[in-house]
């Protein structure tokens, strides 16, 4: 009787790392479907997360900003203003002799400042040929996803009061 | 009897795996559904929320329903001597 081991055919270091990759990559169809359960489970949570989100987020208040004189823009004629802050660009455009637009003017695809195109009456983004209406802010062409946030404004007396952002 | 049994194994890990094939498809639909749900939500749509909610439990308990009563009761059956 030896006390040697008896030899191996396989080399020294194959028998001390006996985990061969092909056995340590196998998954078994009951890990698999841990798997899948578990990513559903993880959606699911995600959606009630968002729903969370929804539900408790506060609604946002705005600030009232004059943003200029009724008269001080000619028909067609833009002025540039910010709102609520001052880093948020904003771009009113009055439309008829009594018919005045504001929209964000930060492009909702790669937040470009937009310009307004008299001759083409839409609103543009230069980067990327993204179109807006003039009328509500919505996509007319290009990659823009959603259309131009669009600043609620009031009369006062001659005064034009920037006093909301829808779509934001 | 012995080569019965094998084929009632395989027919049993087929339908397993188609089980599990529907509940991937089912993922990818709640993948999508979470995806979608944000770009709603973040564009100002909070009314898509709570259907997507609902839509994205029933395909979960859907997944698990399937799992459990079908994988399970076939994987059972396969198994019996």
């Amino acid at each position: 009787m030896s006390l040697l081991p008896s030899p191996s055919k396989e080399p020294l270091w194959r028998e001390e790392f006996s985990v061969f990759t092909s056995d340590e990559r196998y998954v078994t169809r009951r890990q698999f479907a841990k798997f899948l359960t578990l990513t559903s489970l993880g959606m699911f949570v995600g959606n009630l997360w968002v729903l969370a989100k929804a539900h408790f987020a506060k609604t946002p208040s705005f600030p009232s900003v004059e943003v200029g004189e009724v008269d001080e823009i000619p028909v067609r004629g833009i002025k540039l203003f910010t709102y609520p802050t001052p880093k948020d660009h904003c771009i009113l455009i009055r439309t008829g002799e009594d018919q005045y637009v504001a929209y964000s003017q930060k492009c909702t695809h790669l937040s470009c400042a937009v310009y307004f195109s008299a001759i083409e009456d839409r609103l543009e983004c230069p980067c990327h040929q993204g179109f807006f209406s003039v009328r509500d802010g919505s996509v007319l062409q290009g990659p823009p996803p959603r259309p131009l946030p669009q600043i609620t404004l009031e009369r006062n007396g001659a005064r034009l009061l920037a006093v909301g952002l829808k779509g934001s | 009897m012995a080569k019965l049994e094998r084929y009632q194994q395989r027919r049993g890990l087929v339908a397993i795996d188609g089980a599990m094939a529907l509940i991937f498809i089912l993922l990818i639909v709640q993948i999508w559904l979470l995806g979608a749900t944000l770009e709603a939500f973040l564009a100002g749509h909070a009314g898509a929320v709570l259907p997507a909610a609902i839509c994205s439990g029933l395909v979960f308990l859907l997944g698990c329903v399937a799992l459990d009563l079908f994988v399970t009761r076939v994987d059972q059956e396969s198994r019996k001597p």
